[in-house]
């Protein structure tokens, strides 16, 4: 017992949360965008790992890190666009035409990998984000370490959640995307675009996925590899109804898995003799199930989810 | 009223496959006119408006609406843009209402540059306070749309339309979702906004509110206008002759003397998720020889009180008893057996299985008949020979007993019904808004059938939020009001209506 209060109190573990939960943050935000519109992202898994690896090979081809985040956005939007020709206009299942970009998207990343590295057996690396060292406030006790000791991404994740509150709650486009999530007859009437709506904000969001993937490559770790992204696009799905579609609690619910995760590792290594590691590797995944069962029996879906809308047929 | 032409249609025709929804309509309105469009379901009342309104394309034809000083100009069709821009709004059956943004959002969405960092609500507010005080549509702006009354709803759907300066508002069927007296306050705040030169055409089939409201109307039928009048020359009969193309059998009924009980709910409460599922502790009692009319506003718990009839929903307290004997565990099977017919309100889903053939529907309540099955298997030849002698019987017309059922028209998936619950002879029928999107002929049928049953000794529940149908059809009616039952006493519409509202009458 307290072994875990150790751990709770300890700067480290928070820290670790907040690193864990920022590709968790870009890709619920990303994800609550596009389902307020009303469509469904099931290729968010793979636009995560476009976005590990463009932006992980922009870096590595020489355009500096910033034009790697701008290389990860751009793939994420195109997959995007993708699937938003597929599900708008089209109107095609959104479960079909995500699972499809998902299955696209990750073939086509590792395909560019191995047909630009044929001969690498271990990933080269790249210099990735530093840590900002922001004088005085990082020498804060405890404050220090957890928030001001990050990489900028992490920041620009904070950024993004304010921004997109912002947005849908502050601005005509944000009232408009939240209508027309909810009922597209209600924009169509008033002579606002709904696929244009739509489409729009899909390939909003899928940027948003991508910068989650390529925080993996180039701030979690300095490398691209297969199976790195590993299902974290499926936890923001499942983040997204916890958070009820609000960017603060999808703060919230990005942090509170990011914990858990913490929480597992550091477990592992104290209990690790008594209780096999799978059990620990589980456990985020299996809390999460149960905070969703929790939060999702209020869950106030979007109600033109999954609907697909065509012009001229009310 | 002045003499100006704010609006002439000319010649408009649209198909929609092989199906004429449109003939070559032309129609004008003046400036400060109230312009009825009458006619039954499918006549081609909501097509002509969407055609004025952009939502289609016509085939044929063109549509003039007058600026702001008077001159006729031709408006580019298809475009609900062009439409809102010349000052046609539309206020649609069906809202076109967001519910989880508050009113101010719905009525401002699209009227301001999606791109700005910054929105002026102040202004925004401002003008449409204006607007509700000059024409008496109240409505909270900073309330949830989803959680405003229906009433309320219809008026933002209309301050929508004023709040884009709309010079010439069309109202589909505005009044089928309100009481008799937030239909009346409708109109009269319609009536104050002609005088300030708004020119208003409604879409209708309530012949009352026509007469009563419109300065002009006209009729359609099978896509054709065939008549035109003012409204002051207009008698009822001959416009529902109009309507219907031949006169409507008035349907008869004689005065009985109501039987034994044939079933009693007594404290009947059902906990459901919304309000339109939940009972508060209802007692009632339908009698042989008896129909019992159950008024009210869609949503105040008829779902729950049909499911309980019906056996689809178990009540959490009371009892049921049909002909005086307990239903001691009440299922769709168990009321089917103690004798209960339904007309479910969902004819196309709760009615009938689409795939299945018109023979199949037929028999589908009672498989375990031995005229239908034997040992286990279908007897196909006497399920054919029951569904044509039914067919013929409840004149049920479409392509054929053994097509799939879902081929039939609303109206003939209705007489199959019937035919399914007559046949049984049942002693209590369940009626959930049988007429429902009915034609006036189809509907007169209905009412016919369930008269017949009342003659024959069963009893009748009749829900309907169409008062006009309870008022002519039941002995007795009850309102029901946020899952709770009361007896009305009377056939007094008036009182009828205040009850429907909550107001203590």
């Amino acid at each position: 017992m307290m072994d875990l209060l150790n751990i709770l109190l300890s700067e480290s573990f928070w820290a670790a949360s907040l690193r864990i939960a920022t590709p968790l943050i870009f890709g619920v935000l990303g994800a609550l965008i596009c389902e307020r519109a009303g469509v469904l992202n099931l290729g968010i898994e793979g636009i995560f790992v476009v976005g590990a690896m463009c932006g992980w090979m922009a870096v590595w081809l020489g355009a500096g890190l910033w034009g790697g985040v701008l290389a990860a956005a751009a793939a994420g939007a195109l997959f995007g666009l993708l699937h938003a020709v597929l599900t708008v206009p089209l109107g095609l299942s959104q479960h079909v035409s995500g699972l499809g970009i998902t299955l696209f998207a990750t073939s086509v990343s590792y395909f560019t990998y191995r047909t630009a590295l044929p001969n690498v057996s271990s990933p080269p690396r790249i210099e990735p984000f530093k840590a900002l060292d922001i004088p005085l406030l990082s020498d804060l006790p405890f404050l220090g370490p957890v928030l001001f000791q990050q990489t900028a991404l992490t920041w620009l994740a904070l950024l993004m959640v304010a921004l997109v509150w912002y947005v849908m709650n502050r601005t005509a486009l944000g009232v408009a995307i939240q209508a027309v999530g909810d009922n597209p007859d209600s924009v169509d009437a008033q002579g606002l675009s709904v696929y244009g709506l739509r489409i729009g904000a899909i390939v909003a969001g899928s940027a948003l996925m991508a910068l989650g993937g390529a925080f993996l490559t180039m701030s979690a770790f300095d490398a691209f590899f297969f199976g790195m992204v590993n299902g974290r696009g499926w936890v923001c799905i499942a983040l997204v109804i916890f958070a009820s579609w609000r960017p603060g609690k999808a703060l919230f619910g990005a942090l509170l898995f990011g914990a858990f995760d913490a929480l597992q590792v550091r477990l592992q290594t104290e209990m690790g003799a008594l209780v096999p590691g799978q059990v620990f590797l589980m456990a985020p995944y299996i809390l999460s199930i149960i905070a969703l069962v929790i939060a999702a029996r209020s869950a106030d879906y979007p109600r033109a989810l999954l609907t697909p809308w065509f012009k001229g047929q009310r | 009223m002045t003499d100006s032409t704010v609006l002439r249609l000319n010649g408009l025709s649209k198909r929609f496959g092989p199906v004429v929804a449109n003939d070559d309509v032309s129609l004008t309105l003046a400036k400060g006119e109230v312009l009825a469009l009458l006619g039954e379901n499918g006549a081609g009342k909501t097509t002509l408006m969407n055609m004025l309104f952009g939502h289609y394309l016509p085939d044929a034809g063109s549509v003039e609406v007058a600026d702001e000083n008077g001159v006729l100009h031709s408006l580019p069709l298809g475009h609900p843009q062009a439409a809102l821009a010349a000052g046609v709004g539309m206020v649609h059956q069906h809202f076109a209402l967001a519910e989880n943004i508050n009113a101010l959002d719905n009525i401002t969405l699209g009227s301001e540059p999606l791109l700005a960092l910054r929105r002026n609500r102040q202004a925004a507010r401002a003008k449409i306070e204006g607007i509700i005080e000059h024409s008496g549509l109240k409505a909270p702006l900073n309330t949830p749309v989803g959680r405003l009354s229906v009433g309320e709803r219809q008026r933002v759907e209309i301050l929508k339309a004023l709040y884009r300066d709309a010079r010439i508002l069309v109202l589909d069927e505005p009044t089928a979702v309100l009481t008799p007296q937030e239909a009346d306050t409708l109109f009269e705040n319609i009536k104050a906004m002609t005088r300030e030169g708004l020119s208003v055409i409604f879409i209708s089939h309530k012949l009352r509110e026509v007469l009563a409201f419109s300065d002009r109307i006209a009729v359609l039928r099978h896509g054709r206008k065939v008549g035109e009048m003012a409204t002051a020359d207009a008698d009822e009969k001959a416009i529902a002759r109009m309507m219907v193309g031949a006169d409507t059998p008035k349907v008869a009924r004689t005065d009985m003397v109501p039987g034994a009980p044939v079933l009693n709910l007594s404290g009947i409460s059902v906990s459901g998720r919304s309000k339109r599922d939940t009972l508060k502790g209802i007692d009632l009692t339908v009698k042989a020889h008896e129909i019992l009319g159950i008024a009210g506003i869609s949503g105040n718990g008829q779902s729950a009180l049909a499911n309980v009839i019906s056996g689809l929903a178990a009540p959490s307290a009371g009892h049921i008893q049909v002909d005086g004997t307990k239903v001691a565990k009440p299922g769709p099977a168990a009321m089917v057996k103690a004798g209960i017919g339904r007309i479910p309100e969902d004819r196309h889903h709760e009615g009938i299985v689409g795939a299945m053939s018109v023979a199949e529907n037929m028999v589908i309540e009672r498989l375990d008949d031995p005229e239908v099955q034997s040992r286990g298997l279908l007897r196909r030849d006497a399920i054919r020979d029951n569904a044509e002698r039914l067919a013929q019987a409840y004149d049920v017309r479409g392509p054929g007993v053994a097509a799939s059922s879902r081929l039939l028209s609303g109206g003939n998936i209705q007489k199959l019904i019937l035919a399914r619950v007559f046949e049984r002879s049942p002693r209590l029928i369940l009626a959930n808004q049988p007429t429902r999107g009915l034609d006036m002929g189809a509907a007169a049928e209905v009412g016919r059938r369930l008269l017949e049953a009342r003659e024959r000794g069963a009893g009748v529940v009749l829900i309907s939020e169409d008062l006009d149908e309870i008022l002519g059809l039941a002995d007795r009616i009850m309102v029901i009001r946020d899952g709770n039952l009361v007896e009305a006493g009377s056939h007094d519409r008036e009182k009828i209506g205040l009850m429907m509202a909550g107001e203590p009458a």
